[in-house]
This record gives C-alpha cells, structure tokens and sequence, in this order.
C-alpha cells in the first residue's frame, strides 16, 4: 500500500513527462503553424483536440507547453532547494546571532507577497524565462531553509559529527560529506511539493500575460487564449487545466507519500 | 516581558521590514532598464517629463535620490498612473473595499469550513473521514485556482445561465443586494477554496495532536462526553496555532485575490495590480507593492498582538 502511494504519481510523471518531451517527437505536427480550415476547437483526424483561437494544433501545444512548464517548475525548484539548503545549513550549523538573523530574515521573506513582487519585476524588467525561474526560485526557499536548519542542528550534535570535528575536518567539508547525505530524504519532499507550488506559479503568471510568453506556448498562456472563447469553445479551457492539474497532484501525492515514508 | 515592550519590539521589527521593502522597490527601479525615469509618463511633453523628473530628483546624487522616494512615500505621494491620470496612491486605495470584501468574505468561509471538517479528521487520525478529507485537500490544494475559476464560469454561466461570468454588478441593478451577493458567489468560492485546504490541515494536524496529551484521558475519565472534551479540552489547543496560519496566508491570499479578480473582471487591487503591470504603469505597480506590503507587516502585527492576548503562556517565555 505504501509502496504503491509513492509508486503511481512518480507513474504519472512519468507519463507526463513522456507526453511532454517524447510526444513532439513522435507526432511532428507543428505547434505554432496556423490551420484556418476549422473552427476554433473543433476536431478532427489532423487535429484529434482540435485547433485553437489562432487555429493553431492544441495536442501539439499541449505537449511543448508541458515541456517548458515542467522544466521551469523543476529549475525553479532547484533554485529554491540551493538557497534554502544554503540559508537553513548555515543558520542550524553556526547557530547563535547568526541563525536568529538568518531565521527572522526568512520569516520575513515569507510574509512578502510573492505575486505582486513577481509582477513588479516582470514587468521592469521584461519577461524571460530565466528571469521567471530565478524570481519563483528566489520566493520559495522559505520552507526548506526551515526543514534544512531544524535537520542540521539537531545533526550537529550527533556523535558522528563531533568525532569528524575531533578529527579536525571544516565546517563546509563536514557539511557536505556528512551532513547532506542526511538531508536528502527531506530534501526529496520538499523537491516534489516545491515542483508543484512552482508550476502553480508559473502557469498563473503565464495565464496573466506576465510569464511565458506567446507565440511560446506554456499549459497557463493557453488558457489565456481560450478564455475569450469560453461560451464556443469549452474544452480549450479544459485541457490545460487539466495538464497542470495532473502534474501538480502527481508532485504532491509523490511528495506526501516521501513524507509519510520517512515519518511513518 | 511586559506588554508595552512587545508591542514595542515587534512594531520596530515590522518597520524595519517594511523599511527593506521599500528600499527594495527603489532598488528595483534603478536597476530596471531606463532606470527610475520610468515613473514619468512616457505620453507627457518634453516640458512636463522634465519637471516629473526634477521632483523626483533624477538629477541628483543616489542618496539624495533615496531620501526623496522615502519623503514622498511617508506624504502618501507615490506618483501619477499613466493609465488613469490620477495619483497612483489613491488609485490603489479606492480599489482596496472591493479586495477586502472578496478576501475577508473568503476567509471566513474558509474558517466555517475548515474548523469542524479538521475537527472531524483530527478527532480519528486514519479514520474515514480522515483520509477522504485528507485526498480532498490534497486535491484542492493541487489545483490551479485561475483555471478552477475558468471551470466554474464554463458549468455556472456558459453552460447552466446559474449565475453571472463576472463583474460586481448588473447595469441597471446596482441598489439590488441579491445581483451583488449572486456576483459573489463565484470569485469568494475560488478564492476560499486553497485557503480551506491548507487551515484544515493545520487544524487537523492541532486537534490530533491535542487529542493526544494527557489531559485528554483525564477528562474522559471524569465522564465528559467526546463532544465536551472535544469542545473545552481539545478545540481551544488546536485553534491557537491557527491565528499564526492565518498570518501566513495573509500573502497567498492577495495574490490569490488578484488571479480571482481578474479571472472575474472583479474590480479590485489585484486585478489593478495585474493591468498595471501589463500596462507598465510603474507608478501605479509601485504603490499597489508598498501598500500589499504594509499590509500583510501589519496583519502580522495584529495576529501576534490577539495570540498574546488569548494565549496567556506566550507571555511568561
């Protein structure tokens, strides 16, 4: 039973996965060529989901838009666990002054309100995508610097740690042959809830007009597009939704399944 | 520590957030391409750009430059919108009453739902209702809230005509309270929806938890019904933790405004927040991030004032 809680969603991901970076591969139509024959959202064999307000293929849209929204929700996410691992490390190591400045700097982070900042600098600074990563990275190592600190300062006292200081080893070099091997099986759920929360983000920036940007397409800038035809077109707004829906509740079933696997 | 002290302490510790903020934002424009001069209306004449520019003291030393963005910020004067031609500040907090009505109204459907459904799977942990509320958070908590906003405006109005797509109000039926509380409906139910997810977890975790300590067997023992230790003995544990929370969602929840106001053409900050940056009216985007800012610093203060006035034990640490 528990095995097969973490077993599906990592199942689903990679099917997600599949669809996203093989499926262009397999099916060679074109995202972003226009078919004007049809109507917007109708189907038919050359176009099994049919076309979308630009008349362009939305099964091949669907597919390249998981590609970028994955890849972004993963590299943010990998940003976010360096600079949480990074903050929380040193503030459970050194401990004292340093960890209080440290803790009250990340609770303040967290009360900073993520989307108006986001929009603040999309907008000053014009929306690319390793902008779009650095910014959901850099609003979202709150949470791991906090499981990080509270691991590594109940580690540093545990008896391997202080044999390997006896021994005479530096901080950093303790850190990361002694202690980060530890941190992994928690570094692993806030990995899989971090991918989740940072595709939310995404799509939700793309979805306003200030993430991914057209003719580029991504899972929340194509419900953008289909809202004008909500009353028509139903199911345009539908796939998308569903794609990130799927890829978020894989993530955090994945993550809460990891959880519940190292805390029984 | 007395009471005076705290509140002294952590009014310092909210100003002097408040104070990176701000420096923050000033940051943020100088670096910006074309740097602060962004916050003269490009429409203006050469004659009119030049005298934005000189009161803001475009011309002047940084420091100088950063003394300035503070006085005028404190006097309220955070420049004009482009798109409005109006003073930004009071663009922003025209708008606020209609956020305030949509999250405050969500808030609290969120607390009625969250509290006797967390009570209900935390007084079991494992049980039934455990993991079928457990599933169903998850779930809510997995799903994009602009699209499940999208979703209902497909079943509600495209497809059943049940309520409207969107809006505050009717043209013609702007006296009529039931059009406005029929406008409801929709933006407080998307808006609620994540927030009564993540309070019935922490509800749940805090009544389980409180189940567990050793006053709990004693009550029992004395003869009280599961609903009267679960009332006097259980509840009040479990709900203190929860003021904390609700600071914390105190940013989800006005970013989750802005995505639900625009989903719903719902006239609010967010959705201002939102055209504004699209539209780059920077003096307007700059505002709406002080004022959220302020904002969510003194919800935090409040909370942790009304936790110390309930909770007498974290006053002795």
């Amino acid at each position: 039973m528990k095995r097969l809680a973490a077993l599906a969603p990592a199942a689903l991901l990679a099917t997600l996965l599949l669809f996203s970076w093989a499926g262009p591969l397999v099916r060679r139509t074109d995202p972003d060529t226009l078919d004007l024959r049809l109507g917007t959202g109708v189907a038919s064999a050359a176009h099994p989901l049919g076309t979308d307000e630009s008349g362009r293929d939305v099964l091949a849209r669907l597919m390249v838009g998981g590609r970028v929204s994955l890849a972004v929700g993963t590299l943010a996410t990998a940003v976010a666990l360096v600079l949480g691992t990074l903050v929380g490390g040193v503030a459970g190591w050194r401990a004292g002054w340093v960890d209080g400045v440290l803790m009250r700097a990340t609770d303040a982070a967290m009360a900073v309100p993520v989307l108006f900042v986001a929009l603040a600098v999309l907008s000053l600074f014009g929306s690319r995508l390793p902008l779009l990563i650095g910014i959901i990275g850099a609003t979202s190592w709150m949470g791991p610097a906090r499981l990080v600190r509270a691991e590594v300062s109940t580690l540093r006292q545990a008896e391997f740690v202080v044999a390997a200081r006896a021994l005479g080893r530096a901080g950093p070099g303790i850190f990361l042959r002694h202690l980060l091997p530890q941190l992994i099986p928690l570094l692993s759920v806030a990995a899989s809830v971090g991918v989740a929360y940072a595709i939310l983000t995404e799509s939700a920036l793309s979805f306003l007009g200030l993430g991914v940007q057209p003719p580029r397409a991504s899972w929340g800038n194509m419900l953008t597009g289909a809202q004008a035809s909500l009353y028509t077109a139903p199911l345009l707004a539908v796939w998308p939704g569903v794609m990130i829906l799927l890829t978020t509740l894989a993530c955090n079933s994945l993550g809460q399944a990891l959880r519940r696997r190292h805390a029984p | 520590m007395s009471g005076a002290g705290f509140l002294a302490r952590r009014l310092a510790q909210g100003l002097i957030v408040l104070w990176i903020v701000t420096s923050a934002t000033f940051a943020l424009m100088h670096l910006a391409p074309g740097g602060p001069s962004i916050l003269a209306d490009p429409k203006l004449s050469p004659v009119e750009r030049r005298a934005i520019e000189e009161r803001l003291g475009l011309d002047r030393p940084l420091p100088e430059q950063y003394l300035a963005w503070h006085r005028n910020l404190l006097r309220g004067d955070l420049g004009r919108s482009y798109m409005y031609e109006t003073p930004a500040g009071r663009t922003v907090v025209e708008r606020v009453p209609n956020t305030l009505l949509l999250a405050g109204l969500a808030l609290a459907l969120s607390l009625a739902l969250a509290v006797p459904l967390g009570v209900r799977a935390g007084r079991r942990p494992g049980g039934p209702a455990d993991r079928v509320l457990d599933l169903a958070s998850l779930a809510a908590l997995s799903l994009p809230t602009f699209w499940f906003g999208i979703v209902l405006i497909i079943l509600f109005a495209a497809l059943w005509h049940l309520l409207p797509a969107g809006g505050m109000t009717t043209p013609g039926l702007e006296d009529s309270l039931r059009d406005r509380l029929r406008h409801l409906v929709l933006p407080v139910a998307v808006l609620a929806l994540p927030i009564t997810a993540e309070l019935l977890r922490y509800v749940r975790s805090g009544v389980a938890a409180a189940g567990r300590a050793p006053h709990v067997p004693a009550a029992r023992a004395k003869g009280l019904t599961e609903g009267q230790i679960t009332r006097r003995h259980v509840l009040r544990n479990a709900l203190l933790p929860l003021v904390t929370v609700i600071g914390l969602q105190a940013p989800i929840l006005v970013g989750g405004a802005a995505i639900t106001e625009t989903v719903f053409s719902w006239p609010g900050m967010g959705r201002l927040g939102v055209e504004a940056a699209l539209g780059r009216d920077y003096p307007v985007v700059m505002a709406i991030t002080v004022t959220v800012a302020a904002a969510v610093i003194l919800v935090n203060l409040l909370l942790d004032l009304l936790y110390r006035w309930i909770d007498p034990r974290v006053g002795i640490e």
